[in-house]
């Protein structure tokens, strides 16, 4: 048991390390190493612009989306180089932020679905930064149950005629394609009748409207299709096969290993080690400590599990299904945290100004914020559900709409 | 990174696990249970032979001179078995006391009769309410003989000799506390039985009286070979508790599964399934930090204080979190006497105490987590 590097692992880092001091946008280092939960911002900069400009540069030394094969923009990194390279790149990784969508998912789909053409024309453009992804599933009516989705595609032709509405959206307004899943069937029950596309999102009959978020704060679009025309040779896998093709997306987006979520663990610490209560300092209080004893354990627990998992990769093994729990318990704990680190700052807990004397309103935007870290990308209970059914084999839900031609299934509760 | 167990090691665990099922079947936890033995002695002189007793004992002592990553994986199945047997208690704490502060002689003469099985040993630490702290100790050393009570001491009905902490200063501070070696059958100490939570390990009272004693490692050291000791046993303990909750999680999945209830299997109502997801959860946590926690402990890190509480806490609380759900899981049937269940719950939250309480262990983590901090 050790934490050391395989002899290859060692040279590589030492080649990944070397190519980021040499390279790493060094101006940006402080703003980024300030600790940051949920969406990075810079100052003086759009992080579209300055993130583009980063994966360019990755894209000419060969580390853009490295474990893609070099044909397709990547590099033919093995899944443990992918963790290094994100080991190295640090903090940096975070200018990146608007092409996860598309290295993590779309990109991945195209790659096991797409022509040939379609993946020489698009992937090595998407892994240089120069055209951005987003992912059109979730729709106002199909969240977590997004096979109930309502978006519908008609064949006219060699084209397809789209309309409907997507919703949770994230980059839909600077993004140049879009991967899109859509109703071709109403008529056979809910998963036999979607297919899958993509689309170039200035496409005509497109609209992207940002969203207004509980946080106050627009992150995310709904965007309307209104007789939007899709090419068939824009289609990913067979008419009524699009199920199956999504959940090569979604299985791709929960293979992120060596990504950290944040906990607020270190904030909470920070903040319990400096705050002053009746008695002394928050941090010498027992019942403050033993939340903080709890909280630290989790966030520990994440870690090693991760490193459990990266050490699978190392092996050349297929990391088991531990790193699942990870988005399920750093959501429920920012916003405990958040909670409490608000309670203990009294009456003035409710104050929001960045100038508030304590930390800057920094516990009460995550209290704002982290109910989205327990709805996106799966919710809580969903993502129980997962690991009930996957990892523990207990038995999938009873569906009352699996044989049910979609068109026949309620769309109302009362 | 290698952050996993070597195959060697796996196999050991897959070794112990198979003389464990055998051995130690939930029928044999029982006889101990009910009180018809003090401990299953059979278990016990089958894991001499196996040579588990002393796996992390050197081969100039009698052992395998493995280690303490090979401790661990058997720790674990100890654990998920709920074994009958003072395995903690002579392994953990007394067997490692000696190895940190023990002279020559004192090894020669209580190592070889452990790993053999022949001699059982055990900690004697607290008086009464409250956890580990130089303060609590009142139980007097002054010319080679001890005077004072100690309770509850583990295994102390069954136990050959003991590590006793005692005080040899007048103030509170860590330099008033050492340990002595005491044989429990030369006379001097009255061992009295508790009944306690969980009657699969034993709880005893024991009241020295002018008892001959010799020290263990110098004067006044006590407390810092105690902490040592104390942070080696929370990472063994931990696997323990790990393998426990594994089992208790194990449990109520195949209940789960086997019982039907409204028509279907209980384990396909989300209440049930989103219970056990919960559980699994804890006891994945639990059981990364041990794995930290066995690594500090098989490379002497100075990491060890810090991932010794973070194991010992983690897996704390997924044990009690998992053995208390595992019943509600069995619904009524957990309830009884009959079922499994309820032997998990009692081991869960009576190792949950054994090293000290909960408070002790955040309070550990969260001083040195602030040293570092500071540093």
């Amino acid at each position: 048991m050790n934490f050391d590097d395989t002899p290859q692992e060692a040279a590589f880092r030492e080649t990944a390390r070397k190519w980021v001091d040499a390279n790493a946008p060094k101006e940006f280092l402080a703003e980024l190493s300030k600790s940051s939960l949920g969406r990075i911002r810079l100052a003086n900069h759009d992080i579209v612009d300055v993130g583009k400009a980063w994966q360019k540069k990755k894209a000419e030394g060969g580390w853009a989306c490295l474990h893609w094969p070099k044909e397709y923009g990547g590099r033919g990194a093995t899944p443990i180089e992918r963790v290094i390279w994100q080991q190295e790149e640090g903090v940096y990784g975070k200018l990146t932020q608007p092409f996860q969508i598309g290295e993590g998912m779309c990109g991945p789909t195209v790659m096991a679905w797409g022509s040939e053409d379609a993946k020489r024309r698009h992937l090595p453009k998407l892994a240089a930064g120069e055209e951005i992804w987003c992912q059109l599933f979730s729709e106002p009516s199909a969240g977590s149950d997004v096979a109930g989705l309502r978006t519908r595609a008609e064949k006219k032709g060699e084209n397809w005629i789209i309309n409907g509405q997507k919703i949770w959206t994230s980059g839909a307004h600077y993004s140049d394609f879009g991967l899109l899943i859509a109703r071709t069937d109403p008529n056979v029950p809910k998963h036999k009748g979607l297919t899958m596309f993509f689309l170039d999102m200035k496409s005509a009959g497109v609209e992207v409207r940002p969203i207004k978020q509980a946080n106050g704060m627009q992150e995310f679009n709904e965007v309307y299709f209104t007789d939007v025309v899709i090419p068939d040779s824009q289609r990913l896998g067979a008419v009524g096969e699009g199920w199956s093709v999504s959940l090569t997306t979604l299985m791709n987006e929960r293979m992120s290993i060596g990504s950290r979520l944040a906990t607020g663990v270190p904030e909470m610490f920070e903040f319990c080690s400096n705050l002053m209560l009746e008695d002394g300092l928050a941090i010498d209080d027992p019942a403050v400590r033993s939340k903080l004893a709890s909280w630290a354990v989790k966030s520990s627990g994440l870690k090693y599990t991760s490193y459990r998992a990266i050490s699978s990769l190392s092996k050349g093994e297929q990391p088991g299904p531990e790193n699942s729990i990870g988005k399920l318990v750093s959501g429920m704990m920012l916003q405990d945290i958040a909670t409490y680190a608000m309670d203990l700052q009294g009456a003035a807990g409710v104050l929001t100004g960045t100038d508030e004397e304590t930390v800057q309103g920094q516990f009460q935007q995550m209290l704002l914020s982290s109910p989205s870290m327990r709805i996106a990308g799966g919710t809580d209970e969903i993502l129980r559900n997962i690991i009930a059914e996957r990892v523990l084999g207990l038995p999938g839900d009873i569906r009352v709409d699996k044989d049910v031609p979609f068109n026949k299934i309620p769309t109302k509760g009362r | 990174m290698n952050f996993d167990f070597s195959d060697d090691q796996k196999q050991l665990r897959d070794q112990a696990r198979k003389f464990l099922t055998e051995k130690c079947s939930p029928k044999a936890v029982r006889v101990v249970l009910d009180g018809k033995a003090p401990y299953d002695k059979e278990l016990w002189k089958g894991l001499a032979e196996m040579g588990f007793l002393g796996v992390a004992i050197p081969e100039e002592f009698g052992g395998a001179g493995a280690g303490h990553l090979e401790l661990c994986v058997i720790a674990e199945e100890m654990g998920r078995a709920n074994a009958p047997v003072p395995f903690s208690s002579t392994v953990y704490l007394a067997a490692e006391a000696l190895l940190i502060a023990g002279s020559d002689a004192q090894k020669k003469k209580w190592l070889p009769a452990i790993v053999s099985g022949e001699a059982i040993g055990t900690l004697a630490l607290f008086e009464g309410k409250g956890n580990p702290s130089p303060k609590n100790i009142k139980l007097a050393a002054a010319g080679g003989v001890l005077n004072g009570v100690k309770r509850p001491v583990a295994d102390g009905a069954i136990a050959n000799f003991a590590v006793v902490a005692a005080r040899t200063g007048t103030g509170g501070r860590d330099g008033d506390i050492s340990l002595f070696l005491v044989d429990l059958k030369a006379g001097g100490v009255e061992v009295k039985s508790l009944t306690n939570l969980d009657p699969t390990r034993g709880q005893a009272e024991l009241t020295f009286r002018d008892c001959k004693a010799e020290p263990l490692g110098a004067a006044g050291e006590g407390w810092s070979i105690l902490t040592e000791v104390l942070n080696r046993a929370a990472v063994l303990c931990a696997f323990e508790q790990v393998g426990g909750a594994d089992r208790a999680l194990e449990m109520g999945r195949d209940y789960a599964l086997d019982r039907i209830a409204f028509g279907r299997q209980i384990g396909s109502f989300q209440a049930v399934k989103h219970m056990l997801a919960d559980m699994y959860v804890s006891a994945t946590l639990a059981r990364s930090n041990s794995y930290y926690g066995a690594w500090a402990l098989s490379t002497n890190a100075t990491e060890l204080p810090e991932a010794a509480a973070a194991a010992r806490i983690s897996a704390t609380q997924a044990f009690q979190h998992c053995a208390k759900n595992n019943i509600q899981v069995h619904g009524g049937m957990g309830f009884t006497w009959e079922f499994d269940c309820h032997m998990y719950y009692r081991r869960a939250n009576a190792m949950a105490l054994g090293l000290g309480s909960l408070s002790y262990w955040e309070d550990q983590l969260i001083d040195r987590m602030r040293k570092k901090n500071a540093a």
